[in-house]
């Protein structure tokens, strides 16, 4: 506990502290009796405190059981106790030397010794085989509904500026293996504002309708006669008649597959301002056994023919309900 | 004029408890207790025992945060029905206390019971009262230990087996009893076994009217639940008094209205098990246990004098001279028939909502990265995911529609199979056609029908975005 901001705070809430049950204790213990000065003749059986208000007004005395006091100064030897076991005086750890996030680490490894075995039991198995494992496909839903909905959706089809899983269309690679290290590792893609190099406005424009014309989308062909020899710029990344280079990341121009759309201002955007990417690195943060179920799970949403329609007979049939 | 100078007393604040030995009386009321007291524990110990639908029937299973009672099982989703049932529990304190002053704790409650238990095992192993004052009173012999021991033994086995029958209501108790056997059971449960036995161990052993003269509450606010017309034990002081050994003597006069007064044995004080004397009135440590009234009428009938010197009766009785028939008619005043017709009204709501419950909890969490999106065939797409909790013990098939908006269409699977009391996160997506709705947020309904035979039936709004 070493959040004080003075050495000064610590001693202090000690001493208070130690004081305060010390005190409480002579506080039960002198107020145990009491001494009653009696007038003479007076009865000191009359069961009265001997104080006297406004000339008759007198205090009876009910005892209260004695084992109240005991009670006190257990719950007082208590407290010693546990204060010396955890942390509460001050900055001092307790001699268990409990905190909040061992406790935590604790929970942990309980997780991990109780669900490790099922997560590494598929980390052996090849990812087309833990495709096809109705239990695996479960645990990956589960997984990319927890980790990966936020950005690509709840049904993966993504949004604009985060791809679409369930298509062939892929930026780095749609083979198990590298579904597999774009969770593992990440991915940044960058791609630099083009405006500049292009020339004016004018220019990006017919390169904007140049592109699109890679796809047979609607354009204006003069104005993409006039882009193609501009497209030379883009070729260094994007691929002679952009077809893509995925070890760049660089997606291909010639379908009608567009990450932040497809229209030609969507397009002259893009090109001006450039796209920066992010797709966070999930090695540490979810370790490989989870991650590999998680490729096997979103490469098979590109990779059967009805994929909700198969997954869902898939799982009546493992759960043995009538059909 | 001489004058003693003034002296100083030291009074204590504290005192040492008096060890209070209850004399044995039988009676009409004694009987009642002991019938209270076979129907209270017979149920206590007795239920984890039964069976329903292949698990035990009242469970409490914290760790799969399921309560079991027999036919219904009840998920975190329903703790309104506790407070439900908290709130009737304090409506029916309130109204037995109104009518008939504190029976909870003179017949029902546990800290009575299981005294009375515990003193039961007391009497047969350290004998009838006189014999237990004399055995406290003596030296230390082997007799005296073995009795000693005896009994803290029998103690501390009731206690332990309260202690199983406790935690056998929060863990299988079949399972339990087996772990037991083999002495394998988890820290947790051994904590529990141990810690609420000798909690039982010590209320009832040791502690006894302690915990209802100084630590439970019910006693300092019952001035708050009586009223003049509320039946309490009284000593009816016009009768009794004055009290002296020599009203015996005239106990049989045949006169109805001067039945025997007061003699003075102090029966009534040696059979109270809070040691409080009944004739001082009503007091806050009286638990209604009636001991008292079954003494008295046990001495008058000895002496031949009428019972119901202690009796039960009201204040107004008491002072009016009421009868027993004008007693009983004005048991329903205004107070009770309030009560009655709260507690039947919640009770009634209770039960309603119980029997009426589906077994099918659906949520609708929209996708948010999203507002909408075109896809093919110019419709408009939201996606959605559905919470959907089976909450039966059985397997069963839903259907999935969705209405709203003119030709509004799901696109994914409607049929959707959950396992007994599985929970499953389903991702929906859900069209319409171009033109249909208006822009901008449209009111729809999802509805999950089971299709299996049961009438489950969930409807669920949610909200589908067309971007404008």
């Amino acid at each position: 506990m070493a959040d004080f901001t003075d050495g000064f705070w610590s001693p202090f809430i000690a001493i208070l502290t130690i004081l305060g049950m010390l005190g409480c204790g002579l506080l039960l213990w002198m107020q145990a009796t009491t001494k009653v000065k009696l007038e003479p003749g007076k009865d000191p059986s009359d069961n009265t405190t001997g104080h006297t208000w406004d000339e008759d007004l007198g205090e009876l005395n009910n005892p209260l059981p004695r084992w109240w006091m005991w009670l006190f100064y257990l719950s007082i030897a208590f407290s010693g106790v546990y204060l010396a076991l955890y942390p509460g005086l001050g900055a001092f750890a307790g001699k268990l030397g409990w905190k909040s996030t061992g406790a935590y680490q604790e929970e942990l490894k309980q997780a991990d010794a109780a669900y490790g075995p099922l997560f590494n039991q598929y980390l052996q198995e090849d990812l087309k085989i833990v495709a096809a494992d109705p239990q695996a496909h479960g645990i990956g839903e589960r997984l990319f509904l927890t980790y990966c909905a936020q950005c690509h959706g709840s049904d993966a089809r993504g949004n604009k500026g985060y791809p679409n899983l369930t298509d062939q269309d892929w930026l780095y690679g749609g083979t198990p293996e590298i579904i597999k290290t774009t969770i593992m590792q990440g991915r940044h893609g960058v791609m630099p504002p083009m405006g500049a190099i292009l020339g004016s406005d004018k220019d990006v424009e017919a390169v904007a309708h140049y592109v699109r014309s890679l796809s047979d989308s609607t354009h204006d062909p003069i104005k993409a006669v006039f882009g193609k020899p501009k497209f030379a710029a883009c070729m260094a990344c994007h691929g002679a008649g952009g077809v893509g280079n995925q070890a760049l990341g660089a997606p291909k121009l010639s379908d009608k597959i567009w990450l932040y759309g497809g229209s030609a201002e969507t397009i002259m955007e893009t090109i001006n301002k450039g796209r920066d990417n992010t797709m966070p690195a999930f090695k540490d943060f979810l370790g490989e056994p989870k991650v590999h179920l998680l490729a096997a799970y979103v490469w098979s949403l590109s990779n059967r023919a009805d994929s909700t329609a198969a997954v869902a007979a898939t799982i009546t049939l493992a759960a043995g309900a009538p059909q | 004029m001489s004058e003693s100078a003034p002296h100083i007393a030291i009074v204590k604040m504290y005192q040492a408890r008096q060890q209070i030995y209850p004399r044995d009386v039988n009676g009409r009321y004694a009987s009642l207790r002991w019938l209270c007291v076979w129907l209270t524990q017979l149920m206590f110990y007795g239920l984890p025992w039964l069976n329903w639908n292949g698990r035990q029937a009242v469970l409490f299973d914290l760790a799969a945060r399921k309560f079991y009672l027999f036919g219904v099982v009840l998920w975190p989703q329903d703790f309104i029905y506790l407070a439900a049932l908290l709130i009737i529990c304090a409506f029916a304190l309130f109204l037995f206390t109104a009518v008939a002053g504190r029976v909870w704790c003179g017949y029902a409650c546990p800290q009575t019971v299981y005294t009375k238990i515990f003193l039961w095992i007391e009497r047969k192993i350290e004998g009838p009262r006189s014999a237990r004052m004399r055995l406290d009173r003596q030296p230390w012999s082997v007799v005296k230990l073995l009795r000693k021991s005896g009994k803290h033994l029998a103690w501390g086995a009731l206690g332990l087996w309260t202690g199983f029958t406790f935690v056998g209501y929060f863990t299988p108790v079949h399972q339990l009893a087996r772990e037991v056997s083999v002495l394998g059971l988890g820290p947790w449960q051994w904590f529990w076994i141990l810690f609420y036995g000798f909690a039982t161990y010590g209320n009832a052993g040791w502690m006894r009217e302690q915990v209802c003269k100084y630590m439970c509450p019910y006693a300092r606010f019952q001035s708050a639940m009586f009223d003049r017309d509320s039946l309490i034990i009284t000593y009816d002081a016009e009768r009794g008094e004055p009290r002296a050994a020599s009203n015996a003597a005239t106990a049989t006069s045949s006169s109805a209205s001067s039945a025997a007064a007061c003699i003075d044995c102090s029966m009534c004080v040696q059979a109270c098990p809070t040691g409080i004397d009944i004739r001082a009135g009503l007091q806050y440590m009286c638990i209604g246990c009636a001991a008292c009234i079954d003494a008295c009428n046990m001495v008058m009938d000895k002496i031949g004098g009428r019972r119901g010197l202690v009796r039960y009766a009201t204040e107004n009785a008491i002072a009016g001279g009421l009868s027993k028939a004008q007693i009983w008619r004005r048991i329903w005043r205004p107070r009770v028939l309030i009560y009655s017709a709260v507690m039947l009204a919640l009770v009634t709501v209770l039960l309603t909502s119980l029997g009426m419950r589906v077994a099918l909890k659906v949520d609708v969490i929209r996708d948010r990265g999203s507002m909408g999106r075109e896809v093919e065939n110019d419709m408009i797409e939201n996606v959605y995911r559905l919470q959907m909790i089976n909450t039966d013990e059985t397997a069963h098939r839903y259907r999935i529609s969705v209405s709203g908006v003119d030709g509004i269409v799901l696109a994914t699977t409607d049929q959707v199979t959950l396992a007994a009391t599985e929970t499953r996160l389903v991702p929906v997506r859900v069209r319409t056609p171009h033109g249909a709705g208006r822009g901008g947020s449209n009111r729809i309904v999802f509805e999950v029908q089971a299709i299996d035979g049961s009438t489950s039936r969930v409807r669920e709004k949610a909200a589908f975005f067309i971007p404008r």
